[in-house]
């Protein structure tokens, strides 16, 4: 039986992100779109930086899970336009980072607040990170270092 | 020569100048000044390569003689690149890899803001993903510029220096020669001039805030960007950029 696009989408929603684990694919917003055509599963990912080392495991741990899942023919088609941009970020996924230390992109260009103690208080340290997606902060409240998901 | 033929040379120069620098940025890697310069030079890099992935790997598929983007980036030799001679200039000190990469982002950010316009949706599509991570670029090194300029006696005198030393490579990248003619006309590159006065607005502006001065000279270096003559650096780095592939011709991951 051919198993329909939600539950497809609920599967995707299930694969993390190989960089920051604690969000998936879907929630980063990089899954643009999944159909059917005939009988192959066609799937189209949105790199996030042009050159991020991530994007092919991305691919390659789509196509397992669906594979895992019973799909035998799975399609990734590159799509990069429109380009990527954290609007597609999904609310879930911005809660997690939050949770997980890193604050969430904010369209004023920088933090919105300390994701350790919550303090406004923050100077920038880098405006690059461990990742091509990552700036590096820190709070002038707490002390504490943290990673700022960039806005673009 | 052909449309094709005049789009495939366009869009090597492309892919060229973003290799060749994306590949000169990562020679800082494990070498940079301060961690965090180490970090953002990685990741700079990393968005060139990235970038010149879909500009060479588009010119393959132009060409249409089934080249990719690694077989054009690894087998080629010095005469057939037509990457920028500004981006083929050794790394020298910090100052001068930053000044470089003003420069380069200063141009680059406005050729992209135009090519995201052009009439070949591909072009577009990718000069639209370029421009979001090259703004980003152009805010960082334009900063940087402005805090060494106006910094101390030395790393002032250092900039200055840098400027100098690279100002004649500037004139390259505004100099419209037949390529360009053919893709202004079919609707692709913006003109050129237009480019040029942009630019000199804002590099003004960066340089008087960095207390820099603007060497008066207009005198321009030419021949990257036609292959007609590159600096002796270029071959140089593609014997250290092209070693693997033509050691182990074929050799994958
Ligand atoms: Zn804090």
């Amino acid at each position: 039986m051919t198993p329909d696009l939600p539950t497809i989408w609920s599967w995707l929603d299930e694969v993390p992100d190989p960089e920051i684990p604690v969000i998936s694919v879907v929630d980063l917003g990089i899954v643009r779109d999944v159909a059917w055509q005939g009988d192959t599963l066609e799937v189209a990912v949105t790199p996030t930086y042009s050159g991020c080392p991530a994007t092919s495991v991305i691919a390659m741990d789509i196509e397992t899970a669906l594979h895992d899942r019973g799909v035998r023919n799975v399609k990734i088609r590159t799509q990069i336009a429109p380009p990527w941009t954290t609007d597609w970020l999904s609310d879930k996924g911005r809660a997690k980072l939050a949770a997980y230390g890193i604050a969430p992109p904010s369209p004023a260009g920088g933090p919105e607040a300390c994701p350790h103690c919550g303090s406004a208080l923050l100077t920038r340290v880098s405006q690059f990170g461990s990742t091509p997606c990552k700036a590096h902060w820190r709070c002038d409240a707490c002390l504490e270092p943290f990673d700022y998901f960039k806005c673009i | 020569m052909t449309d094709r033929a005049a789009l495939f040379e366009y869009l090597l120069r492309l892919g060229d100048s973003t290799l060749i620098l994306g590949h000169r940025v990562s020679e800082w890697c494990g070498h940079a000044p301060a961690l965090e310069e180490d970090i953002a030079l990685a990741n700079t890099a990393l968005d060139l390569i990235g970038q010149t992935q879909m500009w060479l790997g588009l010119a393959g598929e132009v060409e249409g003689a089934g080249r990719s983007a690694d077989d054009l980036a690894m087998l080629r030799d010095v005469w057939e690149f037509r990457n920028l001679l500004l981006v083929e200039q050794p790394n020298g000190d910090y100052g001068k890899t930053i000044l470089r990469q003003c420069l380069f982002d200063a141009f680059h950010f406005e050729l992209l803001t135009e090519l995201t316009h052009a009439r070949d949706d591909r072009i577009a599509g990718i000069a639209a993903k370029a421009l979001k991570e090259v703004t980003y670029h152009l805010d960082r090194s334009s900063e940087t510029v402005i805090g060494l300029g106006d910094g101390t006696e030395e790393s002032n005198a250092r900039l200055q220096a840098a400027l100098d030393l690279l100002w004649p490579y500037v004139g390259e990248m505004f100099a419209a020669d037949a390529v360009d003619a053919a893709m202004h006309k079919s609707g692709i590159a913006p003109d050129l001039a237009v480019l040029r006065s942009r630019f000199d607005t804002r590099i003004d502006a960066i340089l008087t805030e960095a207390t820099l001065t603007k060497p008066d000279s207009a005198y321009a270096q030419s021949g990257g960007k036609t292959g007609f003559r590159h600096s002796e650096h270029l071959g140089h780095m593609l014997t250290q950029m092209q070693w693997l592939q033509r050691a182990y011709p074929g050799a994958t991951w």
